[in-house]
Formats: structure tokens, sequence, C-alpha cells
């Protein structure tokens, strides 16, 4: 089987503090680690080859510095790593990023199946996974809790909701996301650390994909970030005393006023 | 302090300190309290690669390094006295058959030990022969293409949960300590059973078990090096694992003094934290130089075997002298700065006291690490 792996180095803590003139993120101090539900996704496809056979291929978009990401990959037990990376991509939104990484996909070859992880850490859209399967024209299927069946040409998938599961079979190729609850990542080994240390990660720049300049980096994202905040703390609220039946029934007081 | 690791040095510390932090630190309380062997986390040792760190490439490890050994040994024990010593002891059930095996014996023993798919145990010490070793009394007679082994051993670490295990028996009594021969058995062999498993102080995690040898048929083929040759595997085995003893002892010691100066720090009495009064710095300064010192003769000691140095022995017993005397300082300590609640199972302070105390013990007592290095110290002062 031939899988790719979409991963993205995201910082570490969630208490991100947000430059309020330029409206992003400050990295500077902050470790930068994988987008830990793409440890589930790298996780997965690890153990998908070691079933099946086949290749494990890891692709993220960002700065230089994430290579570092791809390397972790391979430790865990992927193949190769490929870089996407020009200045040209740059203020990709994840329409403009899903493109990128679905051009890259292309460049890298025939694939069975793309691993995502539900969501990124620091901009919880879950958005892109289900771009790049829109973009490459293959169907997906999110929050997979676990891979039932895989073969050829067809694989069986539970998915998590929030009320349920359902079992979906899809043909393959085919994208899917995961969810923490698919396993549990392993720790890499010490062979695989030094495998990782002198593994080729191949550049993906816009020179290697030849995009359409229209579609990539600020120029192709129809959202752009106005503003980042943190919210104001929501204020103490009002306590309701007494018996359940009489509290209700001030709440529904309560209320009525207000639509009054 | 910078102890110039290599890049592969420093790969192989931080693998076991994620290691150490994410699989170790969050069951170390549960397997104290309830003896279990950590199987759960020899595999995570064991898929990592570090069992290959003291055994050969050609048969399945990384590489023979006595200072990889200890920084691995060192990073568990910071979370872990009990569990690492799991780890540990099977490097030293490993290296009897590294240094002497043969082709066919490491062919056979090695690659699964390297894996961590099987454990291995060392078997000397006897109710009747602690420090005198060659005291022993179990015996092995050959009889045709076998050894039959006769008697007990017992204190033996991973005993029960080994499958290989390294034991010296009495080949020929009348040649006193050069009477003895070391032989691979491995468990389910007729005739070798378990005894009683011991209840121990610390290191809990770790099983310490009575082997006990009733007419045991062990082939001849499980004969390392030669008949009398069981002392000489014991000492050169000594050599190369009493390091990694050192380097537990270094790593609780380590521990300690964390869970002291992080406590320190959030402590209040008398309006401020206690680790703005003087006489907690000076506690955790000593502490901190001491468990330096200790580390410092570690390495340097696991350096000098690596880079193939003679005469390691006094070398070797120093740093295992001294590190495990400064974790049983510093434990104490810790326990002192915890106050109250240092001598409290709820609060991890006493752990780390109760699990220092065999390090000062086990693989040679205290007193005979004092032994070895007098002697060689009048030895070469004749010169």
């Amino acid at each position: 089987m031939n899988i790719i792996v979409c991963i993205k180095q995201v910082p570490e803590t969630t208490e991100v503090r947000i430059n309020p003139e330029t409206n992003t993120l400050i990295r500077d101090g902050v470790k930068s680690i994988i987008n830990p539900f793409d440890m589930y996704a790298i996780e997965e496809a690890v153990r998908l080859k070691e079933r099946f056979g086949g290749k494990v291929s890891v692709v993220t978009m960002g700065p230089p510095q994430a290579e570092c990401a791809l390397r972790e990959a391979i430790s865990m037990g992927a193949d190769d790593g490929f870089l996407v990376c020009d200045r040209a991509f740059a203020g990709s939104d994840t329409w403009a990023t899903s493109y990128t990484l679905a051009g890259a996909i292309r460049k890298i070859g025939v694939f069975d199946l793309i691993i995502c992880g539900k969501q990124a850490s620091d901009g919880d859209t879950a958005q892109v996974g289900p771009g790049i399967a829109t973009h490459l024209d293959i169907p997906q299927v999110t929050y997979v809790k676990k891979i039932e069946e895989a073969g050829e040409k067809s694989m069986r998938v539970e998915r998590m909701l929030e009320e349920g599961f359902e079992i979906i079979e899809t043909p393959l190729p085919a994208l899917i996301t995961v969810v923490k609850e698919i396993n549990d990542p392993r720790i890499p080994s010490l062979k695989g650390m030094m495998r990782a240390k002198s593994a080729k990660i191949t550049m993906l720049g816009q020179k290697e994909l030849n995009l359409n300049t229209t579609k990539i980096g600020l120029c192709g994202s129809p959202t752009q970030v106005v503003k980042i905040f943190t919210p104001p703390q929501r204020q103490g609220g009002q306590m309701l005393q007494g018996e359940t039946a009489e509290a209700a029934k001030q709440l529904v007081g309560l209320i009525k006023d207000e639509v009054n | 302090m910078d102890y110039l690791l290599t890049e592969e040095q420093k790969m192989i510390k931080e693998l076991a300190h994620k290691i150490a932090e994410e699989k170790i630190r969050p069951v170390a309380a549960k397997y104290d309290l309830t003896e279990e062997f950590p199987w759960d986390v020899m595999k995570v040792a064991g898929e990592s690669d570090m069992f290959g760190l003291f055994i050969p490439e050609e048969y399945g490890g990384m590489g023979v390094n006595v200072l990889n050994l200890c920084l691995a040994t060192e990073e568990f024990s910071r979370a872990c006295g009990g569990i690492a010593v799991c780890y540990a002891a099977s490097a030293l059930g490993t290296f009897p058959i590294v240094l002497f095996g043969n082709d066919q014996q490491k062919k056979k023993y090695l690659p699964d030990l390297a894996k961590g798919k099987k454990i291995a145990a060392f078997g000397l010490t006897e109710p009747e022969a602690g420090s005198d070793a060659a005291s022993i009394k179990t015996t092995a007679v050959k009889k045709g293409d076998h050894y039959i082994l006769n008697g007990m051993k017992h204190f033996i670490t991973n005993g029960g949960d080994a499958e290989t295990y390294t034991v010296v028996a009495m080949t020929d009594k009348n040649k006193g300590a050069r009477g003895a021969s070391a032989f691979i058995v491995e468990k389910g062999t007729p005739g070798f059973t378990f005894g009683k498993k011991e209840e121990k102080l610390g290191i809990r995690a770790s099983s310490t078990r009575e082997l006990v040898f009733n007419d045991c048929k062990v082939p001849a083929e499980n004969l390392l090096a030669k008949e009398g040759m069981g002392f000489i595997v014991t000492m050169k085995t000594f050599d190369m694992s009493r390091p990694g003893v050192a380097a537990q002892a270094l790593g609780i010691a380590q521990g300690a003094m964390e869970c002291a100066a992080k406590y320190a720090r959030q402590r209040v009495q008398f309006g401020k934290p206690i680790s703005s009064f003087q006489g907690i710095q000076w506690m955790l300064a000593d502490m901190a130089t001491e468990v330096e010192a200790a580390r410092a003769l570690v390495y340097a000691c696991a350096r000098a075997i690596d880079a193939g140095c003679k005469d390691v022995g006094r070398d070797s017993a120093m740093a295992k002298l001294f590190a495990s005397d400064v974790a049983m300082k510093v434990s104490t300590d810790a326990i002192q700065i915890l106050g109250g609640y240092g001598y409290m199972k709820d609060y991890p302070a006493e752990k780390y006291m109760r699990d220092a105390k065999i390090t000062q013990i086990y693989e040679g007592t205290n007193q005979i690490q004092r032994n070895i290095i007098g002697l060689q110290l009048i030895k070469d002062m004749a010169k």
C-alpha cells in the first residue's frame, strides 16, 4: 500500500500569545512539535505498511524548520519526506494550503491512501484534509476511529461522530482524517532516529510544482485573518437559589424579561 | 555540566528521557505498590532498540557501549529505579554471552535479547555466598553431552521473569575459585524452577526470586568459555555492568534532587517559598554538586571501558561506591526538604530513598568496592 501522510508543525503550547500588531502568533521561544492529531495519522500509516507492505511518504507545507517534523515522522517508520516550501506559498489559508498540498501529492506520485490528522491544534479548522480530497477529486472519510478492513481497491472504516458511529466503505484511492481514539503512537526507535537523521528530504517549491499563481499564497486565499484576539472572560452570571422547580420558574421569568 | 556527548549519545539520552517521562513515570507508583513486572515498559524499551545498547550490531544490537547503557539507565532511573533495574539487570545477564559466548551461542540468544523479546538474568548469589562469592555450593556435573545442575541461587534480579539465565556453578570443588563455570540456562529447562519472590523495601517493580536446580540437565554447548572460567566470566561481567548500577544510583539521585527543588519553590512557610531560605539553598547546592561529581565519575569510567582501557576494575568500583552513597544521601535529604510530606507515600520523595538503598548493596557491597579500591591503590603504590 502506498500511503501519504500530511502533517503540520505547530507550536507546542496551547497558551500561545498573540502579537496585537500583526495579528499573528508569537512563536519565539515556543517549541515546535508535530501537530498531535498528525502523530496518530503517522502511526496508522506505519501500522498499515507493517500489515500490507508498501511505502509511507510524509509531506508537510511550512517554513524550512518544518524539516525536523518530517524527520521525526521518518524515525517513527515513514520512508521518505517532502517539504513543500516557498515564499510564494506564504499567507495561505486552508483553501490555498489544500490546493498546494494536492499539487505536491500529484508530484509525489501514485498513492492508495492519504491520511491526515483530524485538525491542527493551532488553526483548529479541520478543513485542509477535506480540501485536499476535493482538489484531488477522491473520496474522503473524516473522523476515522478504526480501519476495519483494507484491500487493494477499497477499505472499510469506523467513523466516530458525536451521536454514535458509522461504518463506511470507500473505494481507493481515498483520503481519511483520523481521531486520537484510533491508536497509540509509538515511541521512535534508535535505528529509526538514525535513519531519520540521514534521510533525504525532498524540497518542493513553486519551481518544482509549477502551480497556478492565482491559487497559491495570499493571492489564492479567499479568507483572510483580520483580527486574532483573546475573547473577554465570561463574567460571573447569576446564581439561582432554591429547589429545581422554583429555580426553573425563576429562569423562565428572567428569559422572558430579557426577550421583552 | 556539558559532558561533550556525541550526537548519537545525545539522541540516546533524549529518547531514554522521552520513554522515562511518557511511559515510566506515569506507572512508577502503581508498580511500586503492586510489585508487578513492568512488561509494558520493557516492550517499549525493546521496540525502541534500548536493549541493543549492550549487544553487538552483528547480533541485532546497536553495538556494545557502556556509556550509552549508562545514559539510558540514568534517564530511566530518574523516573523509577525499580523499572530501570529490570532493564539494567538484563544487561548484566547478557554480558557473559557478549563477552564469552561463541558464535553459536551469540546467534542463538542475542537477537531476542537485543529486541527485548526476551529478558536476561545473572545467577551467582546464594544464601551462603554473597560477598564471599567463591563459597557457592551449586554444582554442575558433566554427564555425556549434558551438565547436571543441583543447588539454589537467591536474590536474583529478574528471576522468574527472565527467559535467559547465566548461572555460575562449581564444576570442580577441589580447584576453589578456579573450579567454577558459567552456563546459559533457559527458563523451562526440566529441573529448573523458581522459589519464592522476595518482598522488598525498594525497587519493588523489579522481581527478585530464588532459582532452584534439581537435577537440571543443561546441554554441554551452553557452557560459556571453558570449565573453570566461571569467576573470570563473573568479574569481567561486573566490570562492564557496574557502571550501570552507578548510573541507576545517579538517576535516582537526580530524580530525588529535582523533586526536592521543585517542592521547595512551591512550599510557602513564614510568608516565603522555602527555596528562598539559605539553609534549603545550601542543602540543594550540596545535593547538586554531589550528583554532578557522581555523574562525572560514572561517565569517565564508562568512557574508559569503551575506549578499551585495561584495569578498569578500580574505576568502576569508585563510580559505583560514590554514586550509590550520593544517591542515599541525596534521597534522604530530599525527604528532609519535603518535611512531613516527604514521609508520606502520597508524595514521591520517600520512594527515591527506598530505591536508593539497594544500590549500596548489590553488585558488590560498597564494602567490597572499598576492598577493591584499597587493594589496587596499595598495589599501585608498591610499583
